[in-house]
């Protein structure tokens, strides 16, 4: 490729052409202060923080959006650029809420961070601040207008990664805010409560509905047994709360934490997920069988599942009707565990640690309720709640010892683990659908074609003189065109894995914000958290959900076999069709 | 398979047969404006009470016509009477009552209403009306001098002097006789011959046969160009009209709008087919180019380059646009052209689609024009019935159509990034460019865009060519520009003139000066996004560069007229607020700064400022200029600086003494009564909206000062000086 | 599967578009469906606006997005009497924020506002081209020329009259 050379700040760089001038500085290792940018969505140039000064054009240029030239000469911090980069930085100040000390983000907040690095010391141009009410309709997502800044950055993701096009800039000049269509309540709109508005959020505009206080109260109460379940992604993601690397697997300092905050039974949802996957593989295998509803989508991702009630419900008969291991693994701490125990369900307590805000949505769908209208999963904290709730408390995280899970429901295969990433749901499933298939021992696992984060991955497999074409997904909008493909009869595939967030549930709604250095869906920090999850699995023993003692156990004891009507009672579920119908 | 040239032909001759059965060479031509602005001053009544009497009449020989707008907004709706044989009368502010004397004297026994005649000089109308040239670029004094040889010469003949009256007119595009200055023209009317001559002999000649005779004396006779030629015979006995030079609405106020008949006999559609056989597309955009015609929309970039720009990426699918947001509050040259001459932007898109291998094209209309609309739909209906639009165009070969696309109230859309989302169906917010639309426009695809006074010229351009349109205007801004003169100025209404003409002619050669009594501030030229220019600088020609040098900008054309009783501060406060409550609210600067601007205006206006204030003010309008993302933001400050830059003072006088000097500023104004000089008519209390003043007949009266919303119109009513203004 | 759950567009307007669901780039004629209904109706309810957006096919947010950035969409009905303002330079310049001030304060309600009764609503245009009329005021097609504040009670009252 061509390249170019330029002078920024008196030194000259050689970069290839069509590079920016952001990127040109970066390899001066200048990083030009900016806001409404993100390096996976669309160009915005609406901040215009990261202006810069160019010898011989009049005005600032965003260095976001400006191409290099050969001669430029380029001004990064003139006087000129510094003040005005400061008073730009004011005046979305002066319109943004003065509640820093009580906002949830303090301290976490790119606005702050920016106004500190801008040297915005004193307000010059103060005046009329927006006022719109707080919107918490939503299970999930919580929606403060005062608080946004305009940036697009959710608009851009809720449309351009999850095509959900929920989110919208309504009105305009001043009075533009960011909403769902009419201002309407979230609850009511498409929203599929991914959460993927809080993640790339860089203030407190959409935050995930808190629910500390109700696990704070559950552990104070001496009436009630509380027992959590931590999702396979957390123990890969929560250590970067910490200040550990991103990468750092800390299952067993999770463990222990939990134990100090004094939850009474530390499970894993890792074993509703090698439970998943027995009633999953069974279910494909019957449909294989019988030829009908396939291609099968799994079921894990509740923000796929509502998207698809929302914008595909000609697909539901398509979906597995498994529940998600959440769902699964709840669904037996107030059945099978409760029995055992000879608890009243009712007295149990069950909190879910989880990547992921909708989460919070299904645990309230009618279907997961038990009889008496109690729900089998009382909560669901994100991992940055948890996060908060072990910093509050005053853990040190970072140097706790290993703890291991309470049996029966915590112990996991590695199969289990991988859940957490994109392709783990399919590889765990492969593992044992292969090996029933074929009655054979699988000599290599690792299924290399489903990892990695590419959006769509897709392969076929000869399995017992059978091809099984398979397909896997992550992030909605790659959904849409994959689903698309099957329904126009493009793609037979017989099995597909769908997970709403960038990367699975390692990119969850939930997950902690980017250590610095990072952005949010960086594909470098969902590549190391993907990482963590694969030594996990390749360090166990059991890497087969089928060969987990205590799942053949269960089966044994309580369910009889996969897919029976204990099992369906339990551990099944179904969809329904959602208004308002969203826009393919 | 018919040629390109026998299918025009078959067009030509069709129209010019309907010419010929409608009998309109013969005939009593009665002309009324069509206009949106002349039907919403009563045009449309106006037409029907002639129509009504020429029924009524059972003459045959009299012709109702409608015509585009003249421009003439603060006299509409006028009406034009063509007898054949006599001066064109053009009669001002008609109702149906005037229709009727109108119509008994003038149409019945051939007596013009001269009571009722447009910018009345005198009480009679001449036998002749001789306008000679005084434009300030060619003949400028040289007109006086003419003026004196041919008044000597009336004499000289024996003709009786109230029989001929004189006019000074604007360039009639006559002076190509550079090469010999001594070569002087005249025009006369009724009978609209041109005269070129150059001694005292051949004048006393001309004036003995045609003003003394009656004859025509054809060896002096010459042509102008076509183009100014027909506006001038229309229009040339009226000083408003005859200062300007008319390419851009070279039809409007001439032809019918909804016939193409009516635009094909004015030339239109020569050029289309000429070229589609005989020119190539690269010829086309050279022509364009070498024309030195520069966008009319406000930023003035070569259209020639713009052209060349669309075609220089492989995308076999290109788009023209034509961008009819006209949104500067103030300006409605865009409107008028739409309205008056739609067929001409039909044909100018056409030819540049040709240019640029485009095959379709769409016209961006404000929602805000009905009229425009409509007459845009007849006129695509018309051309396609006619081949002139849609597929195989007159058997050519080549593919073009067009497509209206209505805006819904959002001045941004005027921006092109904004346009072109707003055409796509979205939120029309701008974007970032590069790319440029000629890159990657519409779908991603290059986009053309023009507004619609540089489409306007397009096939004048091309027809008459780049070296005849090159000649008007200045080296670097050729050719004419259309303003909407208004304010505080007599002759309100559309004016075009060659670039480079002076402010001071625009105001007040053409539009009449101000009113009694009051003197010039300043003038506001580009609307929102222009600036405020004082009158020691009303000499300045107009052109691109001499208005960007005074902080302001050519705009699409709105020019404001301010006077003595016109505040600066409330005037860029004015702007500012426009500005801010057209902000996309995209980009930072624009969305917050305009905000936090118009906020110290109103600090300053209420007297609520500090001198710190105006540093801010200042501080936010560079920060806005030079930061905001698109060309809204860029020049949403300028009517600020501008004011700051040349009326320092009065802000400083909004700041420091509390007082407004214009008494605009309602806030800084208080009313009260005069209790010596008060007699108690009562006249105040009827004239107060929000009955505050109260008083017995023959008692003092009161001002109740809370509930007085500063209306002033207690201060204007009363006639004894008791109303006290502060 | 029922694409199309909300039903509250006339035949006219639900053919029309289908008619532009034929072109290329179909959902670009989202603001020509827009004029339409609000031509039909006087403005935009939600639910015409959620039927446009699933017979389009354009999401809800953004044809909401749509119709609350452009001025000239309505989304809310206005009053039967819609006093509208021109704020036009020509009109400001004659007067016409002191015409504003009497009509909000002779009807009690601001800019943007409908009296209780549903009567009279407040809007501002940006300029309608008659200038040489300036201040001009329109109550829905009827257009007041050289208004003065003073005039402003008797035109409200003359309109009251009409019912």
């Amino acid at each position: 490729m061509k390249s170019v050379e330029l002078i920024i700040d008196n030194t000259t760089v050689s970069v290839p052409e069509g590079t920016t001038i952001m990127q040109a500085a970066e390899t001066l290792g200048v990083k030009i202060p900016r806001l409404c940018y993100h390096p996976d969505l669309s160009l915005e140039g609406a901040c215009r923080v990261c202006i810069v000064e160019v010898e011989g054009v009049e005005n600032f240029l965003p260095s976001c959006a400006t191409a290099v030239r050969d001669g430029m000469k380029i001004k990064t911090n003139s006087p000129q650029i510094r003040e005005a980069r400061r008073d730009l930085v004011e005046l979305i100040l002066d319109n943004h809420p003065k509640e820093c000390q009580t906002c949830e983000r303090d301290a976490n907040c790119e606005l702050q961070d920016l106004a500190y690095a801008m040297g915005v010391r004193e307000r010059l141009f103060e005046g009329k601040r927006k006022d719109h009410p707080k919107e918490s309709s939503s299970t999930s997502v919580i929606r403060d207008a005062n608080k946004c800044i305009l940036c697009r950055r959710c608009v851009r993701v809720c449309s351009e990664v999850q095509g959900i096009h929920n989110l919208s800039q309504l009105h305009r000049g001043f009075d533009t805010v960011v909403a769902p269509a009419h201002e309407g309540a979230m609850a009511d709109s498409v929203c599929i409560a991914c959460g993927q508005c809080i993640n790339v959020c860089p203030v407190a505009a959409f935050m995930e509905k808190n629910s500390t206080e109700d696990v704070w109260a559950a552990l104070a109460d001496p009436k009630k047994h509380v027992v959590v379940q931590i999702a396979p992604s957390i123990r890969a993601a929560i250590g970067e709360g910490f200040g550990l690397p991103v990468g750092t697997p800390a299952t067993g300092q999770t463990v222990t934490a939990l134990r100090r905050l004094g939850f009474d039974q530390i499970f894993d949802t890792n074993f509703g997920a090698d439970l998943t996957i027995l009633e999953e593989a069974n279910e494909f295998l019957m449909r294989v069988e019988k030829g009908e509803k396939l291609p099968m989508l799994t079921s894990c991702s509740p923000g796929w599942i509502k998207f698809m009630e929302h914008f595909y419900p000609e697909m539901i008969p398509h979906a597995s009707s498994c529940k998600s291991p959440m769902s699964m693994l709840s669904a037996l701490i107030k059945t099978y565990y409760a029995e055992k125990q000879a608890m009243d369900p009712d007295d149990i307590y069950v909190v879910a640690v989880m990547p992921c805000v909708a989460k919070k949505f299904e645990i309230q769908r009618p279907e997961h309720m038990m009889d008496n209208g109690m729900p089998y999963t009382d909560a669901v904290l994100t991992t940055r709640e948890l996060i908060w709730m072990v910093k509050a408390y005053g853990i040190d995280f970072a140097n706790l010892p290993e703890g291991d899970f309470d049996t029966p429901l915590g112990f996991s295969s590695g199969a289990a683990d991988i859940f957490g990433t994109t392709g783990g749901v399919m590889e765990a499933a492969l593992r044992t659908a292969v090996e029933t298939l074929t009655g054979e021992t699988l000599e290599k696992i690792d299924f290399e074609v489903v990892r990695g984060v590419t959006g769509i991955k897709e392969a076929s497999l000869e399995v017992d003189g059978k091809t099984i074409n398979i397909a896997v997904s992550n992030g909605l909008n790659n959904a849409k065109i994959l689903l698309d493909k099957v329904k126009s009869g493009e793609k037979q595939y017989h099995l597909i894995e769908l997970m709403a967030c960038p990367g699975g549930c390692i990119g969850g709604g939930g997950q902690p914000y980017p250590p610095q250095d990072y952005h949010v869906l960086d594909p470098e920090v969902l590549k190391m958290r993907a990482r963590a999850l694969y030594d996990i699995d390749k360090a166990k023993t059991v890497r087969r959900s089928h060969q987990n003692p205590y799942i053949q156990r269960l089966y044994k004891e309580y369910l009889g076999r996969a897919g029976s009507e204990k099992a369906h009672e339990l551990l099944h579920t179904t969809y329904e069709a959602r208004e308002p119908r969203g826009i393919k | 398979m018919a040629s390109i040239t026998s299918a025009y032909g078959a067009l030509l001759e069709k129209a010019l047969k309907e010419y010929d059965e409608s009998g309109a060479a013969r005939k009593v031509i009665i002309q009324v404006g069509s206009a949106t602005c002349e039907i919403t001053a009563g045009a449309d009544r106006v037409r029907a009470e002639f129509d009504k009497l020429i029924i009524a009449s059972g003459r045959d020989d009299i012709l109702l016509k409608q015509v585009g707008c003249t421009g003439r907004c603060a006299r509409e709706p006028v009406v034009g009477v063509f007898v054949p044989g006599q001066i064109p009368a053009k009669y001002e502010q008609v109702t149906e009552e005037k229709v009727h004397s109108i119509f008994q004297s003038h149409i019945l026994k051939g007596q013009p209403v001269t009571e009722l005649i447009l910018d009345k000089k005198s009480n009679r109308l001449y036998d002749h009306l001789v306008t000679i040239c005084s434009s300030s670029q060619c003949c400028g004094d040289k007109g006086s001098a003419l003026e004196a040889r041919l008044l000597k010469a009336i004499e000289a003949q024996g003709v009786p002097s109230e029989s001929v009256g004189i006019m000074h007119s604007g360039c009639m595009g006559l002076c190509d006789s550079a090469s010999d200055p001594d070569q002087r023209v005249m025009m006369v009317f009724p009978e609209k011959v041109i005269y070129r001559f150059k001694t005292d002999a051949e004048l006393a000649e001309i004036v003995t046969s045609q003003l003394k005779e009656n004859t025509i004396l054809t060896k002096y006779v010459t042509h102008t160009d076509r183009v100014l030629e027909e506006f001038f015979k229309q229009y040339g006995d009226v000083s408003f009209f005859n200062r300007q030079t008319r390419l851009t609405l070279r039809n409007s106020g001439l032809i019918d709008p909804e016939s193409l008949t009516d635009y094909m006999l004015k030339d239109g559609y020569k050029a289309l087919p000429w070229i589609l056989k005989e020119k190539t597309p690269e010829w086309v955009i050279e022509e364009v180019t070498r024309s030195g015609l520069r966008g009319r929309g406000g930023g003035g970039f070569p259209t020639g380059v713009k052209w060349k720009n669309t075609t220089l990426n492989d995308d076999p699918i290109r788009y023209v646009v034509c961008n009819a947001d006209e949104g500067d509050p103030g300006a409605f040259m865009d409107r008028s052209a739409l309205e008056g001459d739609p067929f001409t932007i039909i044909e100018g898109m056409t030819l540049g689609g040709y240019a640029v291998g485009a095959h379709k094209g769409f016209i961006y209309v404000r929602a805000e024009y009905p009229l425009a609309i409509e007459r845009l739909e007849n006129a695509i209906e018309v051309t396609r019935e006619n081949h002139l639009l849609g597929k195989n165009i007159l058997n050519s070969g080549f593919d073009f159509d067009l497509e209206i696309r209505l805006g819904a109230g959002a001045f941004v859309c005027g921006e092109e990034t904004a346009l072109l989302h707003s055409i796509e169906g979205k939120r029309g917010q701008p974007r970032i460019r590069p790319p440029y639309p000629s890159q990657s426009g519409l779908w991603g695809h290059p986009t053309m865009i023009n507004n619609v006074e540089t489409w306007a010229n397009i096939a004048a351009i091309l027809l008459f060519g780049a070296d005849w349109y090159a000649r008007f205007g200045t080296e670097q801004s050729k050719g004419t520009k259309v303003f909407a003169l208004a304010g505080k100025v007599k002759n309100t209404g559309l004016v075009e003139v060659p670039m480079g003409t002076s402010l001071r002619e625009i105001i007040f050669d053409i539009g009449g000066g101000l009113e009694e009594g009051r003197t010039l501030k300043s003038v506001q030229t580009g609307g929102p996004s222009g600036g405020c220019i004082p009158a020691s600088k009303v000499d300045t020609p107009v052109d691109y560069e001499h208005l960007k040098a005074l902080g302001s900008i050519m705009g699409s054309g709105g020019m404001i007229v301010l006077d003595d009783e016109d505040c600066m501060v409330a005037t860029a406060r004015f702007f500012v607020e426009f500005t801010q409550s057209e902000s996309c609210g995209k980009c930072v600067p624009c969305r917050e700064g305009t905000l936090r601007m118009l906020e110290i205006l109103d600090k300053i206006t209420m007297g609520q400022a500090e001198l710190a204030d105006l540093d801010r003010l200042e501080r936010l309008a560079r920060l806005v200029k030079h930061t905001s993302l698109c060309g809204l933001g860029q020049s949403a400050p300028n009517p600020v600086l501008s004011a700051l830059e040349n009326f320092r003072e009065e802000f400083e006088a909004h700041i420091t003494e509390r007082r407004c000097p214009a008494h605009k500023c309602r806030q800084l104004l208080q009313y009260s009564v005069d209790a010596d000089k008060c007699v108690g008519c009562t006249l105040c209390a009827r004239r107060c909206p929000v009955s505050c003043i109260s008083g017995e007949r023959r008692g003092v009266h009161v001002i109740d000062a809370d509930k007085c919303i500063k209306c002033g119109e207690c201060f204007n009513a009363c006639k004894f000086g008791a109303v006290l203004q502060k | 599967m029922e694409t199309v759950t909300t039903h509250s567009l006339p035949p006219d307007i639900v053919e029309f578009i289908e008619a532009c669901k034929q072109q290329e780039h179909s959902d670009s004629y989202l603001i020509a469906v827009l004029h339409r209904i609000q031509g039909q109706f006087g403005w935009l309810s939600e639910d015409h606006m959620n039927e446009v957006a699933q017979r389009l096919q354009v999401p809800s947010a953004t044809v909401s997005g749509v119709a609350t950035f452009y001025h000239f969409f309505r989304l809310k009905p206005r009053g039967k009497h819609a006093v509208s303002v021109c704020l036009g330079t020509a009109c400001f310049v004659k007067g016409a924020d002191r015409v504003l001030s009497a009509f909000e304060s002779e009807l009690g309600i601001s800019l943007g506002e409908t009296t209780q009764d549903g009567l009279f609503s407040i809007e501002v245009s940006r300029c309608i081209g008659v200038c040489a009329l300036a201040p001009v005021v329109t109550i829905n097609e009827k257009t007041y020329s050289r208004v003065t504040p003073t005039q402003v009670p008797e035109m409200i009252r003359a309109e009251a009259e009409k019912g």
